[in-house]
């Protein structure tokens, strides 16, 4: 845990003062530190193209008064900055009459350990590790025409110093690797991209030479996308299967679902709290309780324990995702979901884990229903309008589907629905539920922060399917 | 206050030194301190207000063909020390890379023009709250209007870029950029839309009661859309979407896509990638300009590029590290494009509207269905269906798709552009892509 106060001017006593005189009569508010240190390594067209590492060191001060938020940052850590900033937060909300909560629960939990991912393994391991990647890739096929595979690495420490001087700390590791191919063939090139990751260190990652099933599924997707055929257009069925498709919940409906937007009544959903928003069968969570994943936070920015929500149970809206803002302005609680990318950034609600849970029917028997359809087993990434409630995700691999019978791959195409109403349109859930690679970064507000997703195979009835086969 | 360049130099003539000192044979710095003051309205009360003040340095150092890189916010000299050192011990264990070289010292740019792209002007937040005010007054004048959210920022930044070959200069930057996001309701729908202005200068920018006006019209007549079948269309996009294309098309373009062979114009040089009465050029010295600049983030001196004339493909975008691979000397595009844009077509907006009797005309796009190794593209999409050049009713839930390669010969642009953001491009039409629909 990194000690914000031994290379300063500014005594924690001292910092603690300015906390709790500045929040006086705010609603809410703190001081978040953070000290992270990231790492990135790549490799690409046969070289080691680049090897960098960053170091960030600071702080944002927050005060909330009723809804307004007061924010300002600095990375210089000193008595002058948070002085300058308590004035500046001040100066915004000239006159404030609110009553601080002091009362925030705990937690004894941990769902990662302490370990800083970037000293555990050498530069010089990783480097072997990326040239085997590029050889192995090559070896395997002349068709392989490009490789890039990259190690990112982060250590994050924060601390959280509410008024009153509770401190609360977290230490966050996060690791992802990946691997890119493209092949070339008869004149066509397509890539293929996949993933791993979570809060562990490298070589919890990469045992028993798992780089090379990382490699190996990066090329199967490409040479899947070699013999693709254009995409239909139009609306059809589509079965998507398990596991990383979950981000069509997550657009569909986590962002929806987030308190921010219910709040201020802009998101598709805020009138249906308690009404039947999907088919039966369908339950929807956002945990970030889960051991080292992704997603899975501690304590969420604001110092909250995070938790298991259910936002769908049975098909019945049950909960939106708060973080202490929001919860407090809509007479909930926070549901341990307030998180930033980093210390220059507000506090906003944001998903953890989004899952769907598994039902009791099999893929086969999905796509044997199927007269005419498309099968989606990867994607890309998507994108949701909160407010109309259109999503769209991207295919980088999907078949069609013919009489019940898996058919060509298709090319990579958009998928359009509505939030709102594609859940009603799930007519099975599978019983084969699985999280994803390790892989996700969700974007709102300019902040990306890691998260992950997980789902059995479902069969949708119908979405519009954007290929450019009429 | 913005530090002064003398501050920034201190600091960026002290990394170069610590490096050269350790043993690296080379090394480039930048360092650079940006300060934002953001108000954000909603609903006519304030809801936001957020200051941002930060240095950040990055350095890269060389041993011979070996290079590594580090970057900090933290620019006490003790904490540089530490990490120059950390990066030179990289940077020994990095395998070396015949390309990897400081810019050719012939390149680098020597004298600055004055760019007209820093305005002292300070406008304190009281006088943002009054802007936002005029311009929620007006944007939710119409009942239909029931959310507005809006935010004015002022940016101000400088920055130093040295290198050890005696390289060392830069200069400051400000912005100022209003936004305005409104939500509209009636019995069928609920919907979204926008508008924002972005200048360099103060005065520049938009008047609340037309910026809040336009956003609230935009939303208004977005309001019950239909889904329309799917069927083969020639499709009009929006200047703020028409954008997008040429963002699309730089990528293609850079060296890196091209010397890795992963963009669909590769090998495409003096090959006719569009129709004839397209040109496209990337000027980076217009006054005022949002993507204006004096030398690239090498320090290569920028130069108007001709990228495209009467269709035919004549320019990539290339840096030091992808010129050299390709042979090709830098033209000063390390970080890609400067002020982007297409050159005006010969028919005017309406004229345009009315090509084709039947058209959709695309507002907004959503997700990212570009793929710039095969050029197959196909993107989420809401507009208007336009029939003999008159707008019928709004549209939602359709996608467009197509391939560059084959929309690019098809492109043909009003004579309305101007110079909004950083890429401009006229309103465009394209023959013959795909809707998806019902």
């Amino acid at each position: 845990m990194s000690n914000f106060f031994n290379k300063s001017d500014l005594a924690r006593k001292d910092a603690e003062n300015i906390v709790s005189n500045t929040l006086k009569n705010c609603d809410d508010g703190e001081l978040y530190l953070e000290d992270s240190k990231s790492e990135s390594i790549v490799l690409d067209d046969n070289k080691i193209k680049s090897s960098n590492y960053s170091s960030d060191l600071g702080f944002g001060f927050r005060a909330v008064s009723d809804q307004v938020v007061a924010y300002s940052y600095s990375n210089e850590i000193s008595k002058d900055s948070l002085k300058s900033s308590s004035e500046n937060l001040q100066s915004t909300l000239k006159s404030v009459k609110g009553t601080y909560n002091n009362e925030i629960p705990k937690t004894n939990k941990k769902f990662y350990s302490d370990i800083n991912p970037i000293e555990q393994k050498s530069l010089n391991s990783k480097i072997e590790v990326l040239n085997k990647v590029n050889d192995y890739l090559r070896k395997k096929d002349g068709s392989v025409k490009q490789v890039t595979a990259n190690f990112l690495g982060e250590h994050k420490s924060v601390e959280i110093i509410r008024s009153g001087g509770e401190a609360i700390t977290d230490v966050r590791p996060l690791i992802r690797f990946n691997v890119s191919v493209m092949l070339e063939k008869n004149g066509r090139k397509e890539t293929g991209v996949y993933g791993i990751g979570g809060r562990q260190s490298y070589d919890n990652y990469l045992q028993n030479d798992n780089w090379k099933s990382v490699c190996e599924e990066a090329f199967r997707i490409a040479s899947v996308n070699l013999d693709s055929k254009p995409a239909p257009a139009g609306e059809m069925k589509v079965v998507l299967g398990p596991g990383w498709p979950a981000i069509l919940i997550h657009e569909a409906i986590g962002h929806g679902l987030e308190g921010d937007f219910n709040r201020k009544k802009t998101s598709a959903f805020h009138n249906l709290m308690g009404q039947k928003v999907a088919s039966e069968g369908v339950t929807i969570v956002d945990d970030g309780t889960i051991d080292n994943r992704r997603g899975s936070l501690t304590i969420d920015d604001e110092g909250t324990p995070t938790e298991r929500t259910v936002l769908i149970e049975n098909g019945i809206l049950k909960n939106f995702m708060q973080d202490r803002l929001n919860a407090r302005l809509m007479n909930t609680r926070s549901t341990g979901s307030g998180r930033r990318e980093n210390y220059r950034h507000v506090v906003l609600p944001r998903m953890r884990n989004t899952m769907m849970l598994s039902g009791n029917q099999t893929q086969d028997e999905m796509i044997k229903s199927v007269d005419k359809g498309i099968f989606a087993v990867s994607f890309g990434g998507g994108q949701v309008d909160i407010t109309s409630g259109k999503f769209v995700f991207n295919c980088t691999e999907a078949y069609e589907i013919i009489n019940g019978k898996i058919g060509s791959p298709i090319k990579g195409a958009t998928l359009i629905g509505d939030g709102p109403s594609i859940l009603k349109e799930v007519s099975m859930v599978g019983n084969d539920m699985m999280l994803d690679p390790g892989i996700g970064t969700c974007g709102k507000a300019g902040q990306g922060v890691p998260v992950g997703v997980a789902q059995p195979s479902i069969l949708i009835d119908k979405m519009t399917v954007g290929g450019t086969k009429l | 206050m913005i530090k002064d360049q003398d501050f920034l130099k201190a600091k960026a003539v002290y990394c170069l030194d610590v490096a050269k000192k350790i043993g690296a044979s080379d090394a480039s710095v930048t360092i650079g301190h940006s300060i934002s003051e953001t108000v954000n309205f909603r609903n006519k009360n304030l809801d936001e207000s957020n200051r941002s003040d930060g240095l950040a340095f990055s350095i890269d150092t060389y041993i011979g063909k070996k290079k590594s890189s580090i970057s900090s916010s933290n620019l006490l000299n003790e904490n540089l020390d530490i990490l120059i050192e950390k990066c030179y011990e990289t940077t020994k264990i990095t395998p070396d890379d015949e390309f990897n070289s400081l810019p050719d010292k012939n390149l680098l740019a020597d004298k600055l023009k004055d760019l007209n792209i820093y305005d002292n002007t300070h406008i304190d937040n009281d006088k943002k709250i009054h802007y936002l005010k005029e311009l929620e007054n007006i944007a939710s004048e119409d009942k239909k209007i029931i959310n507005t959210e809006s935010s004015f920022t002022e940016k101000k930044t400088n920055f130093i870029l040295a290198n050890s070959d005696g390289f060392c200069s830069g200069y400051k930057t400000s912005s100022f950029t209003t936004s305005c996001v409104a939500v509209a309701k009636d019995e069928n729908s609920m919907e979204r839309d926008y508008e924002y202005s972005s200048k360099r200068y103060l005065d520049d920018i938009k008047d609340p009661q037309a910026l809040g006006k336009l956003a609230s019209d935009q939303t208004i007549r977005k309001l019950s859309p239909k889904k329309i079948g799917s069927e083969k269309l020639s499709v009009i996009f929006d200047k703020r979407i028409a954008k997008g294309m040429l963002s699309a098309f730089a990528s293609a373009i850079s060296s890196s896509a091209i010397a890795r062979g992963t963009s669909f114009l590769k090998d495409k040089i003096n090959e006719q990638i569009f129709s004839n009465s397209i040109n496209i050029i990337d000027k980076p010295d217009i006054i005022k300009g949002l993507g204006s600049k004096n030398f690239d983030s090498e320090g290569v001196k920028s130069e108007t590029l001709n990228l495209v004339q009467e269709g035919v493909l004549k320019n990539y975008f290339v840096d030091s590290y992808n010129g050299k691979k390709l042979n090709l000397q830098s033209n000063g595009r390390s970080g890609g494009s400067t002020n982007l844009y297409f050159e005006n077509g010969k028919q005017s907006y309406d004229e345009l509207l009315k090509t084709n009797s039947k058209c959709i005309y695309i507002t907004e796009t959503i997700g990212h269905g570009s793929n710039l190794v095969t050029g197959d593209y196909s993107v989420g999409a809401t507009g208007f269906l336009v029939e003999d050049g008159e707008f019928k009713y709004p549209i939602n839930e359709i996608t467009i798709a197509g391939n560059f390669k084959d929309m690019f010969k098809n492109i043909f642009l009003a004579n309305d552009l101007d110079f909004e953001y950083s890429t401009n491009s006229p309103t465009m039409m394209i023959e013959g892509m795909t809707v998806a629909g019902k």
